[in-house]
C-alpha cells in the first residue's frame, strides 16, 4: 500500500526574489531519490503539499510546467507559520513535497479550442504552468488562440515578467499585462485586470475557454466581464484556495457541499461551483 | 456461516485461548461508565452497558496517531526526511462493540479506502482486527439504528455477532476471519438459527424512536443549504465538539507535527468541524467563520452531501451518543426530519 501521507525528499535547488517587495519567492526543487520525479507526473493545474519537518505542510500550486525537466517550481508568497520558515529557508536545505493533487485545467477539453487566461496578483503560479505548456512547440498546434491578461499593482509585483516579456514579442499569444497605477517606463496597459480584459478579451463562444485565477475581489468584477463577453458557465474555468490538510480527501476540512476543494477540485467551472454552497 | 452456542461457563476460558493469538480489547467500567480498553490477562469484557461513551473507531482511527517520524540533526544522513514509523498489526479482536459501531466502521471506510488513495493507517488497522459485534436486546430510547440504515442485530462491518441468550450466548461467525476466532477459542457447539431471528425481530421491535430520510436526496443541497431553519438549530450549540468526537461516523482530522530536541514525529489527531480553526484561511477569511455555518456543515454533510455522493443511506448509524451527550440537547432526530419535508416555499419552520 503506497503511503499518501509520505512525501518525496527534495532539495532546494535554486531561490528566487520573485516581487520587488520580496514577499513572494519562488523555489526550485529537485528530487533526492531517483525515479521520483517519474513518479510526481503532474499536469498544469495540480498542486503539492510542502513539507518541512517539525513546522508542518501548506498546498502550493505547481508553478513549473509539465513540459520542464529534472525540477519542480513553487512561488510562495510569505503569509504565516510555514510560509514565513520557507522564506528563511536556503539552497541546499532538504524537506518534503507531496502530491501532485487535485485535478487540473480540462486539457483534454481545451484541444482545438482557444484560451483566454485572466490572472491577478500572485495567483499566477498554475496559469504560467498552463500557459508554458501550451506554448510547447510539441503542444501549441493543438490549440487555437491563446489570449492572456495578468494584472498587477506594479510593474515590480508582476510574477515571472522577464519569460511574460519574451511571450510577449511571440505572434502566437496575445498578452496584455497592466499595472493599477501608471509608473515610468512601463510601456503596457493602465487599469484593473477586469476593465482591460472587458476590452482586450476575445468574444466566449462555444469554441472558446477563460481560466481565471486571483484574488476574490478580482474573481468578483471579472466574472460579470466574461459574462459580458458572452461566456457560458460551464465555459468558465476557475481555481480555488480552501484550507488543506491531507489534499487527498479524507481529512474533511475543503468541502464546498460534496465536492473536496483538494480532491475532486480545485478546478471547477463556474458552472459546477453554482450548484454548491459558496464556502470558499 | 457457523452459528455456535457458547455456555457462559466456558466463556473465560474460551477468550483465554484467544489471547494466546489476539490482543483482546472489550468494553470496561471507569469512572461511572463504559468504553473501550485493552484487556489484560484474565480480564472479561463487562457487558453490562447499553452502550459506551465513546465509540469503537478508536481501533482503527485514534484520537492521536503517530504517522511518520523525522529528525532535525544536521549530522545525520537523513535527518528532513520524513521516515514511516514501525507499527504494530498483529491480529487483534474487539470483543462487544454494538452492531452500530461496525455499519459505522463500513461507512467511514468509503472515506478512508478510495480508488485513488488508501489511507494505510486506518487499512492495516482495520484488517488486522477481528470485530465481535454484541447485539442490543435493550436498546436506549435515543436509539434510533433501524430507521438509519442499521439495527440492533445488523450485521454489516461484524465478523462474529454475540447474542446474550441467559446462560449462554449465540455466536454467529460473519466472514472468515470470524469463523477463524472462533475456532481460536474452541467455541464450536452448534446452536439453532433461529433462536436468533427470533432475538432480533423482537429487538428491532424496541426501537421506538425513528427518523425519515426518504427525501432526502430528492431535496436540492442549495434549498437545503439556504433553509430557514439553521439559525434556530445552531442557536444553543456551544461549539464544543462533543458530538463529532463521540459520533462513530465522524472521520475528521488535523494533521501536526511535534518535535522534541533533534526528533520529530508528524501525528493525525482528531479535528471537527465545529472548530473555527478547521477552515480558517491564513488570510483571516474563513468559509465558515459563524457558528450557524459550522453546524450547518455537521448535518449537511451527514444527511445531504454523504447520502448525494455514495447513495449508500445517511453517515449517521443511530446510536444516539450525540442526542446523549450534547450539553444544549440539540437532537439530529429533529434536525433530519425537518431536512427530510423541507420545501424551500415555506418561509419558516
Ligand atoms: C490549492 C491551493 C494552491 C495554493 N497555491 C499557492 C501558491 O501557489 N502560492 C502561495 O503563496 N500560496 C498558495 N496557496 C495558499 C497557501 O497554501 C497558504 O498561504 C499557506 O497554507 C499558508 O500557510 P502558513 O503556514 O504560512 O500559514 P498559517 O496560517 O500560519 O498556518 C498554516 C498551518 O499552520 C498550522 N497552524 C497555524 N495556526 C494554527 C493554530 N492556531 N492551530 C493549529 N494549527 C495552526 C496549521 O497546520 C496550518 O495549516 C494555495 C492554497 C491552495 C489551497
Ligand atoms: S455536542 Fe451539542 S453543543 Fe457541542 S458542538 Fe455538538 S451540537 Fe454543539
Ligand atoms: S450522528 Fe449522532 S446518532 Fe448518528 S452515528 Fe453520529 S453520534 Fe450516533
Ligand atoms: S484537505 Fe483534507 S479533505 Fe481536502
Amino acid at each position: 500500500m503506497n503511503n499518501p501521507y509520505l512525501p518525496y525528499p527534495v532539495r532546494i535547488d535554486d531561490i528566487e526574489i520573485a516581487t520587488e517587495d520580496k514577499s513572494l519567492r519562488t523555489f526550485k526543487f529537485v528530487f533526492l531519490n531517483e525515479g521520483d520525479e517519474e513518479k510526481f507526473a503532474y499536469k498544469a493545474g495540480q498542486f503539492a503539499e510542502l513539507s518541512i519537518p517539525g513546522v508542518g505542510e501548506i498546498p502550493i500550486g505547481i508553478a513549473s510546467s509539465p513540459v520542464e525537466k529534472g525540477f519542480v517550481k513553487f512561488t510562495v508568497f510569505k503569509a504565516g507559520k510555514v510560509t514565513s520558515h520557507l522564506h528563511n529557508m536556503k539552497v541546499g536545505d532538504v524537506m518534503g513535497l507531496r502530491g501532485p493533487l487535485g485535478n487540473w485545467y480540462p486539457w483534454d477539453k481545451l484541444e482545438g479550442k482557444n484560451v483566454f487566461i485572466i490572472g491577478g496578483g500572485f495567483a499566477f503560479t498554475t496559469l504560467r504552468s498552463s500557459i508554458k505548456y501550451m506554448l510547447d512547440p510539441a503542444n501549441r498546434a493543438k490549440f487555437g488562440g491563446i489570449h492572456m491578461v495578468y494584472g498587477a499593482r506594479s510593474p515590480g509585483m508582476i510574477l515571472y515578467r522577464d519569460e511574460l516579456i519574451e511571450w510577449e514579442k511571440r505572434d502566437d499569444i496575445n498578452i496584455h499585462l497592466t499595472i493599477d497605477r501608471e509608473a515610468p517606463n512601463w510601456d503596457y496597459h493602465v487599469g484593473l485586470g477586469p476593465n482591460i480584459a472587458e476590452k482586450v478579451g476575445p468574444p466566449g463562444n462555444d469554441d472558446t475557454y477563460a481560466i481565471a485565477c486571483g484574488p476574490p475581489i478580482m474573481i468578483k468584477f471579472t466574472l460579470p466581464v466574461l459574462e459580458k463577453l458572452g461566456y457560458a458557465k460551464d465555459h468558465i474555468i476557475l481555481s480555488l484556495e480552501n484550507r488543506m490538510k491531507c489534499g487527498i480527501g479524507m481529512c474533511g476540512r475543503c468541502n464546498i457541499g460534496r465536492e473536496l476543494v483538494c480532491k475532486d477540485g480545485p478546478v471547477f467551472t463556474l458552472e459546477e461551483l453554482n450548484l454548491t454552497p459558496k464556502e470558499y | 456461516m457457523k452459528i455456535v452456542k457458547i455456555n457462559k461457563k466456558n466463556w473465560a476460558e474460551g477468550l483465554d485461548s484467544l489471547a494466546g493469538s489476539y490482543s483482546l480489547s472489550g468494553p470496561v467500567k471507569e469512572n461511572g461508565y463504559h468504553n473501550f480498553k485493552k484487556l489484560n490477562k484474565g480480564e472479561l469484557p463487562d457487558f453490562d452497558f447499553l452502550n459506551t461513551k465513546l465509540s469503537s473507531k478508536s481501533f482503527v482511527f485514534p484520537q492521536s496517531e503517530v504517522m511518520l517520524e523525522y529528525s532535525l540533526d544536521e549530522t545525520a544522513d537523513d535527518h528532513h526526511i520524513m521516515k514511516e514509523v514501525k507499527k504494530d498489526y498483529s491480529k487483534r479482536a474487539v470483543v462487544g462493540m454494538r452492531p452500530c459501531d461496525a455499519k459505522a466502521l463500513m461507512l467511514v471506510k468509503m472515506n478512508f479506502d478510495t480508488a485513488d488513495y488508501q489511507d494505510p493507517y486506518w487499512l492495516n488497522a482495520f484488517n488486522a482486527t477481528t470485530f465481535v459485534g454484541l447485539a442490543c436486546d435493550n436498546p436506549e430510547s435515543t436509539c434510533f439504528c433501524t430507521s438509519a440504515g442499521c439495527g440492533p442485530y445488523h450485521e454489516d462491518g461484524l465478523d462474529v455477532l454475540l447474542s446474550d441468550a441467559g446462560d449462554h450466548y449465540i455466536a454467529k461467525a460473519l466472514t472468515q476471519k470470524g469463523e477463524e476466532l472462533l475456532s481460536a477459542a474452541k467455541w464450536q457447539e452448534s446452536a439453532d438459527a433461529s433462536v436468533m431471528d427470533k432475538k432480533k425481530a423482537e429487538a428491532e421491535a424496541q426501537i421506538a424512536s425513528t427518523v425519515k430520510t426518504d427525501q432526502l436526496k430528492k431535496k436540492a443541497t442549495l434549498d437545503l443549504h439556504s433553509a430557514s431553519f439553521w439559525d434556530d438549530i445552531a442557536f444553543a450549540c456551544i461549539n464544543c465538539g462533543t458530538c463529532t468526537y463521540a459520533c462513530p461516523t465522524c472521520w475528521c482530522f488535523d494533521i501536526q507535527d511535534e518535535t522534541k530536541g533533534n526528533k520529530g514525529i508528524r501525528m493525525k489527531n482528531w479535528d471537527t468541524c465545529m472548530s473555527p480553526l478547521f477552515t480558517l484561511h491564513t488570510t483571516g477569511h474563513n468559509p465558515r467563520g459563524d457558528k450557524t455555518q459550522r453546524v450547518r456543515q455537521r448535518f449537511m454533510h451527514k444527511l445531504k452531501y454523504f447520502v448525494d455522493k455514495y447513495d449508500k443511506g445517511i453517515m449517521c448509524v443511530g446510536c444516539g451518543r450525540c442526542i446523549r451527550q450534547c450539553p444544549v440537547n440539540i437532537d439530529i432526530r429533529s434536525i433530519c426530519d425537518k431536512m427530510n419535508r423541507y420545501e424551500p416555499a415555506e418561509q419558516s419552520e
